[in-house]
């Protein structure tokens, strides 16, 4: 399977397989006029298998979701053709406005313009809790 | 501008200091009778209480300060949909302090980053009620002397219960601390707070279903409502509901000094028949209660510069 090679642009190389689609939407790529390839249950020789998010264009990408989705990710940014970085990003402390609070008695529920924050209380575990309620966030 | 929303904002050091003030009001009230004059409190209740209210409320008279309040969500500008956080900027322009109760989880955590004078937490939801395990740990020092070497049992639902995980996370920073923890299977405290709370100390507990086996070897009793509403099935809230009611009968294999405790209020899980006897603590747990609100009261006002 191919995909054109992008001029400007980002390429989100492997993502643990099945996480791909979850990333997609939570980076709001669901929302963009942008060209996006998602490749899912790619070979990788070292992950087995892994998925991919290609996006062609300059776009401005929270890239914490990424280190919450996938702190193993690596992000390829890549400018007039070339790989201009590459990088990980580490578990973000502190995700704003990325995850809602399912607690319905949560004050977040209720209280004009408050931030959906969350905070990450055991990266052993991956464990982020809502910091007005302290609701456990679902998993991945 | 300090706030205190949950326990764990509180240090050991200050727990202790809050226990040893408020120990120093009970033997010379007199000392105290002006430390707030001219200094207001608002009380801000936005759903029912009997005792936090009026235990905040006296606490603040004893002071010598006096007391403002809204009567209830429906009689405020809450009513007409204001935000916790315009009303606590409000209310900073009258009062010197504030004590919330709200029943959105969360709530006091807004309130303490609005407001320009210190927020009490009186009770969020189901989130946290810190003056109440306050209460309970100067309950625990003034019956049995200090803390070191007690074995705690915390007895009814450990589930949703706040005040005991709020207990157990003060209780885990004692050292040599043992808990029994008594509970339905379904309302067993969640693996998160026994992980933080115990597991993480290595501290001594065991889970058990059946009170009347180990009640002789606590030294206290903390007992806590079994609510119906938490059931999924009512055949189970209907095995389950009286194992865990405390009888004379149930204390007769207890320890002569075991301190019963209770958060309050009780629906039926302590026989009234209890009161009697001198090991009930949990009315004097009431009275112990304001002396801490007191004691926090004026550590906040002077920590804020008020006093």
């Amino acid at each position: 399977m191919t995909v054109d090679s992008i001029h400007n642009g980002i390429v989100i190389d492997h993502i643990a397989a099945g996480c791909g689609m979850k990333l997609y939407h939570l980076l709001g790529l669901d929302h963009t006029e942008a060209s996006v390839a998602i490749m899912m249950n790619v070979t990788s020789h070292r992950m087995g298998r892994k998925d991919i998010i290609k996006i062609d264009g300059d776009l401005p990408l929270n890239f914490d979701v990424i280190g919450y989705v996938d702190p193993d990710a690596t992000v390829n940014i890549i400018q007039d053709g070339r790989l201009k970085e590459k990088k990980r990003v580490p578990m973000p402390t502190r995700l704003e406005n990325v995850l809602r609070c399912k607690n319905p008695r949560c004050i977040s529920t209720t209280e004009q313009e408050l931030p959906q924050v969350f905070l990450l209380t055991d990266a052993g575990t991956k464990e982020y809790r809502c910091a007005w309620c302290e609701t456990r966030a679902a998993g991945i | 501008m300090r706030s205190i929303i949950d326990i764990p904002d509180l240090s050991l050091a200050e727990l202790d200091a809050l226990m040893d003030r408020a120990e120093d009001i009970i033997a010379r009230p007199d000392d105290y009778a002006d430390a707030c004059r001219r200094k207001k409190l608002a009380t801000l209740f936005f759903e029912p209480s009997t005792r936090t209210r009026l235990s905040f409320e006296a606490a603040m008279y004893e002071l010598g300060g006096q007391v403002i309040s809204v009567a209830g969500a429906d009689a405020s500008s809450v009513a007409k949909g204001e935000s916790i956080a315009d009303t606590v900027k409000t209310v900073s322009c009258y009062a010197d302090i504030i004590a919330m109760r709200h029943p959105k989880e969360g709530a006091a955590r807004v309130a303490s980053m609005n407001a320009s004078i210190p927020v009490i937490n009186a009770g969020d939801g189901g989130h946290a009620h810190p003056t109440q395990t306050l209460a309970d740990l100067l309950t625990i020092r003034r019956e049995k002397g200090g803390f070191s070497g007690l074995t705690v049992g915390l007895c009814g639902d450990l589930k949703f219960g706040r005040t005991v995980h709020s207990l157990l996370n003060a209780l885990s920073r004692y050292e040599n601390m043992r808990f029994v923890l008594i509970s339905p299977e379904e309302l067993k405290v969640p693996s998160y707070v026994k992980s933080e709370a115990l597991k993480k100390k290595n501290i001594p507990y065991t889970q058990e279903t059946d009170l009347e086996r180990v009640i002789g070897d606590l030294d206290i009793l903390y007992m806590t409502r079994v609510q119906r509403e938490r059931f999924f099935n009512e055949e189970d809230y209907l095995r389950l509901k009286d194992s865990y009611i405390l009888t004379p009968e149930k204390l007769k294999k207890a320890k002569k000094d075991l301190c019963v405790m209770h958060p309050l209020p009780r629906v039926n899980e302590i026989s009234v028949a209890v009161d009697q006897d001198p090991r009930a603590c949990y009315f004097r747990q009431v009275l112990y209660g304001k002396f801490m609100r007191e004691a926090l009261i004026l550590m906040l006002l002077k920590e804020a510069g008020t006093l």
